[in-house]
């Protein structure tokens, strides 16, 4: 067993993790992140996508203990807890832009686009695109995303304007 | 007396989805997240083998494992696996051989469940596959259909004698619907013939299958990535010798299913078998890798077609030839799926002769079925290349030449060579509008520019100008076709006191947004607010009956039940409100949620007053039960027949063989719609799927039977970066066989747009001699086609 320290979703947890559990399998097993999934097992299709230290990772091709002394984010903490019903900006462009129908590569998808949007906070369609290639969606044909990423930039940029934010656009832990 | 506002139609609105706000927030329930305390997991050992008779295994040494808590083989559960269904027997005489979850004596293809460990944990039944020992003795192995039809092939199941299931043949001259196919091929001015093939493709759901059965109480819950809970419990409790009232079925949010999760699988079997023998929860969720291995594939077809036709471009004839692979077993629907298919190949064209010809064939591989489309996408796709090939013969405009055979719009009610009517269309109209938004002429022009100036990329314009039929189906024609089931839909609908309403729907949705289409035409109906219904789905305890979500049947059937449901309910509702205000009942009038009562202006009663009133029962009319609710049944009369035209235009690099989609317009016919909003992200979905056969999807096999395309690095779904900007857009033409007069949109965009985008790719290559790239136009195929045509050596 390897003792692991790390914040989850603005929370600290302290645990023994068995040395092959990969961080996905913590998240869900142990934490009850379930709102992470995983799609696939060659870190082809992004389902799992969190953010580490506010920068994308497949946390199937990750183990738990490299996640020591880092901060995750997940789908769940994109809005701090207690803010019912709110929603950070990406997931209202998903919502608003109709860019999910069965919904199980959203959170991957999601977060994947908050790193993206990191990096690039105006990116155009092509950019987007290539940003998002390392996540699969089998329902969309991608195009309501490109629009919602696109939305949620916009958003983002003009907020940023309005008052300061985290880099990432995502809630700080 | 209440006051009432206008109600505004919500059918035909943009209504962001219900569904959303669990999902983007992760507040979701797959069925992997689902774990009952003292849950077992299951890993299955599958064969490496594509053929083999199995000597002996040796369980011992896994038992032995840390965490292990049961291990067995199928001879061990024999008898309580029974053997896996296929509904649809398309013939008498049909060769339907055994299907057991778990291999026996033989395995079949490479995947096939051989032994099953449960442990505490999903790590503990992994780790000890390993100590399992299993002896296989290796038989001959066929793949390929065409060997496997010979004479002297191995045999997949040597007991049958023959690796052919079935050969079903529709003619036209013996159906009555029209003449002799061969005599319109002896007597055409012109003929075309070619052969293609439909490789074989893997659904690729997001969400691998998973399913958790919980025996606790004797009462056995199955929690399954499912498109069809209720056709799945009963086929277990048909094949597994459980009483169906003591089981029930939940599919919770589901990731996305296209044909794929449309299937009673051995994992299902095993996990319940599993489930009664340990009298605990047992639970199993597959790999991707043994996703793309053992979930049922599709398409995968040899499609031999012959086409008589004048010179004028009239086509006279068509015949048709299709060996479809069926792979190791058949499944849910395997024989089926080309049937479906079969009807088509005539599309949207007159012709007076035709004839259709499938043999079902047995090899090595896994078992096919329903993928999205299924059977029609292939019919389409041939239908497509057929009328791009006879222009090319004939030097004629792939447009014009479809103008000069398709159904004119007067026409409808049509009958068509195959025997189907199709209630409605308008080919002109949509094909209009296509070409406007493509900007065709235009991109003609800049066609012949680059081949003048010899472009190392030329362009070319692919042309789809197709129908399907869907909206699966009316009972009888489904009884006609040997198929174990009927084809209607139910809804049941509960006013609450509080005037709050559930609907209840037997089809179950996995993405399609049915809960907020659903509320949309309640909300209509009864003219209730949107916010104020409730849709219940996927949960065989909630929804008792119902015949599930497959072949675009959601809506058109579904949907319809539900409007017969409201009706049923504002048929009750009048009575009651005509006793409140002491009026007849032909007095009343029903708008905006209110009864009221002509030409008395004030006197009126809203429909959640009476659901109060019917709930309290203080004061019902004679003969009234309490409570608002009802039940409703519908059957459709018909198929949905939706239709429109795609246009492709592609860039291709006659020097690397790349293909890039530069343009795509796709305007689509589906009757009215209800949500255009979900109406794009279906078609949008839809030409994904069908440009990924087009231009990347391949499941491969190596000559040993080995799957080469076993993970996502080389079964290659697309990226968004593969994909292009879709141009969509509609014609509204209403079905005349349902109250709303929508028709079908789950599987149009996959139908139409394959043969649109491979059109696009050989029209690009004509000129240097290509008549044909086989699917998927990979660079290195487009290549190998031009390097052919030119009578070149390949590298």
């Amino acid at each position: 067993m390897t003792n692991i320290s790390v914040t989850v979703d603005g929370v600290r947890y302290d645990d023994d993790v068995e040395p092959r559990t990969l961080l996905v399998q913590y998240l869900r097993e142990r934490l009850g992140k379930v709102g992470t999934v995983v799609g696939c097992d060659t870190s082809n299709c992004g389902a799992c996508t969190v953010l580490l230290d506010g920068r994308g990772v497949k946390s199937c091709s990750l183990l738990a203990a490299q996640s020591d002394g880092h901060v995750v984010t997940t789908v769940e903490g994109l809005v701090p807890t207690g803010e019912d019903g709110a929603l950070h900006p990406v997931q209202r462009a998903f919502h608003e832009q109709h860019a999910l129908q069965c919904g199980f590569c959203t959170p991957g998808m999601m977060m994947a686009a908050c790193d993206l949007l990191a990096d690039n906070p105006d990116p155009s369609d092509e950019e987007i695109r290539e940003g998002l290639e390392g996540n699969l969606c089998r329902c969309t044909g991608y195009q309501n995303i490109v629009r919602a990423v696109s939305a949620a930039a916009a958003e983002l940029r003009s907020a940023r304007g309005a008052a300061p934010s985290t880099p990432e656009g995502v809630a700080s832990a | 007396m209440s006051v009432v506002e206008e109600h505004r139609p919500e059918v035909g609105n943009a209504r962001l989805r219900k569904e959303d706000a669990h999902l983007v927030t992760g507040q979701t329930n797959w069925t992997d997240n689902i774990t009952p305390p003292g849950t077992l997991h299951i890993a299955i050992l599958r064969s490496p083998m594509a053929h083999a008779r199995i000597t002996d295994i040796d369980l011992g040494p896994a038992r032995d494992r840390p965490g292990v808590v049961a291990v067995f083989s199928g001879r061990d559960v024999a008898d309580e696996q029974g053997t896996l269904p296929c509904a649809w027997p398309v013939t008498e005489d049909m060769v339907h051989p055994d299907h057991p979850a778990l291999a026996v004596d033989e395995v079949r293809f490479a995947g096939e469940a051989v032994a099953v460990v449960v442990a505490r944990d999903t790590a503990s039944a992994v780790d000890a596959l390993e100590a399992i020992e299993v002896d296989y003795d290796p038989l001959p192995v066929v793949l390929d259909m065409e060997a496997a039809v010979a004479d002297g092939s191995p045999l997949v199941h040597a007991d049958k004698g023959t690796n052919s299931s079935f050969t079903w043949v529709f003619d036209s001259a013996e159906a009555g619907t029209g003449g002799s196919v061969d005599e319109a091929l002896g007597d055409a001015e012109v003929t075309v013939s070619r052969r293609f093939l439909q490789q074989r493709l893997i659904p690729s759901f997001m969400e691998p299958r998973s399913v958790v059965v919980d025996p606790t109480g004797g009462q056995f819950t199955m929690w399954s990535a499912t498109q069809i809970p209720h056709i799945l419990r009963l086929m277990l409790a048909l094949t597994t010798n459980t009483p169906e009232h003591k089981l029930r079925v939940v599919a919770p949010d589901v990731g996305g299913g296209f044909g794929g999760k449309l299937q009673v699988t051995p994992e299902e079997v095993i996990t319940l078998v599993a489930a009664k023998r340990l009298h605990k929860p047992v639970k199993y969720t597959e790999t991707r890798s043994d996703s793309l291995l053992t979930a049922h594939h599709g398409r995968d077809q040899i499609q031999q077609l012959d086409l008589a036709a004048r010179r004028d471009g009239t086509i006279t004839g068509l015949k048709v030839r299709l060996l479809a692979n069926m792979g190791a077993y058949l499944g849910l629907v395997t024989p089926g799926v080309p049937l479906l298919g079969a009807f088509m190949f005539n599309a949207i064209y007159k012709m007076p002769a035709y004839r259709f010809e499938c043999t079902g064939v047995f090899t090595n591989t896994a078992w096919t079925d329903a993928y999205r489309g299924a059977g029609r996408p292939e019919a389409t796709f041939a239908i497509e290349r057929m009328m791009d090939e006879l222009a090319a013969e004939l030097g004629m405009d792939p447009m014009e030449v479809r103008r000069r055979n398709w159904i004119a719009h007067e026409e409808f009610p049509f009958t068509t060579v195959a025997g189907l009517t199709y209630d409605s269309g308008n080919y002109e109209a949509a094909t209009d509008k296509a070409m406007e938004l493509f900007g065709y002429d235009a991109l003609r022009r800049e066609q012949a520019e680059r081949r003048e100036r010899g472009d190392p990329v030329q362009l070319g314009l692919g042309i789809s100008t197709y129908t399907e039929m869907c909206g699966l189906a009316p009972s009888r024609v489904l009884g006609s076709l040997s198929y174990g089931a009927g084809g209607w839909e139910t809804a049941s609908l509960h006013m609450l006191p509080s005037g709050k309403v559930e609907v209840v729907t037997g089809s179950s949705a996995h993405g399609q947004g049915h809960e907020t289409a659903w509320s949309q035409i309640v909300a209509d109906q009864l003219g209730v607010p949107f916010e104020d219904v409730e849709v219940l789905h996927g949960d065989t305890r909630v929804s008792a009956k119902g015949m599930d979500t497959y072949g675009s049947r959601s809506l058109t059937v579904g949907g319809t039940a539900v409007i017969a449901a409201c009706g049923k309910v504002i048929d009750k509702a009048r009575k009651v409100a005509a006793h409140m205000l002491e009026c007849a009942e032909d007095d009343l009038e029903f708008a905006d949620g209110s009864f009221r009562v002509k030409g008395s202006p004030g006197s009126e009663k809203s429909i959640q007053e009476i659901a109060l009133a019917t709930f309290a029962a203080h004061d019902l009319p004679d003969g009234v039960e309490a409570s608002l609710d009802s039940d409703a049944t519908f059957d459709p009369e018909n198929f949905s027949f939706p239709h429109g035209t795609h246009l492709c235009a592609t860039e291709v690099d006659t020097e690397t063989g790349m293909v890039k989609i530069r343009s795509y317009v796709s305007v689509d016919d589906v009757g009215h719609v209800v949500n255009p909003l979900i109406v794009d992200g279906q078609v949008h979905g839809g030409l994904a799927q069908g440009i990924g056969q087009a231009l990347f999807e391949n499941a491969v096999y190596d000559s040993d039977g080995n799957l080469l395309t076993g993970t996502f690095v080389d079964y290659t779904v697309p990226s968004p970066a593969d994909l292009p900007a879709f141009t969509t857009a509609r014609t509204e033409t209403p079905a005349t066989t349902n109250p709303l007069g929508v028709k079908g949109v789950g599987e149009a965009g996959t139908i139409a747009s394959t043969p649109a985008v491979v059109n696009a790719v050989v029209d690009a290559l004509r000129p240097m001699g290509v008549n044909d790239v086989p699917m998927p136009c990979s660079p290195h195929r487009v290549w190998q086609a031009i390097q052919d045509a030119n009578g070149g050596a390949s590298s």
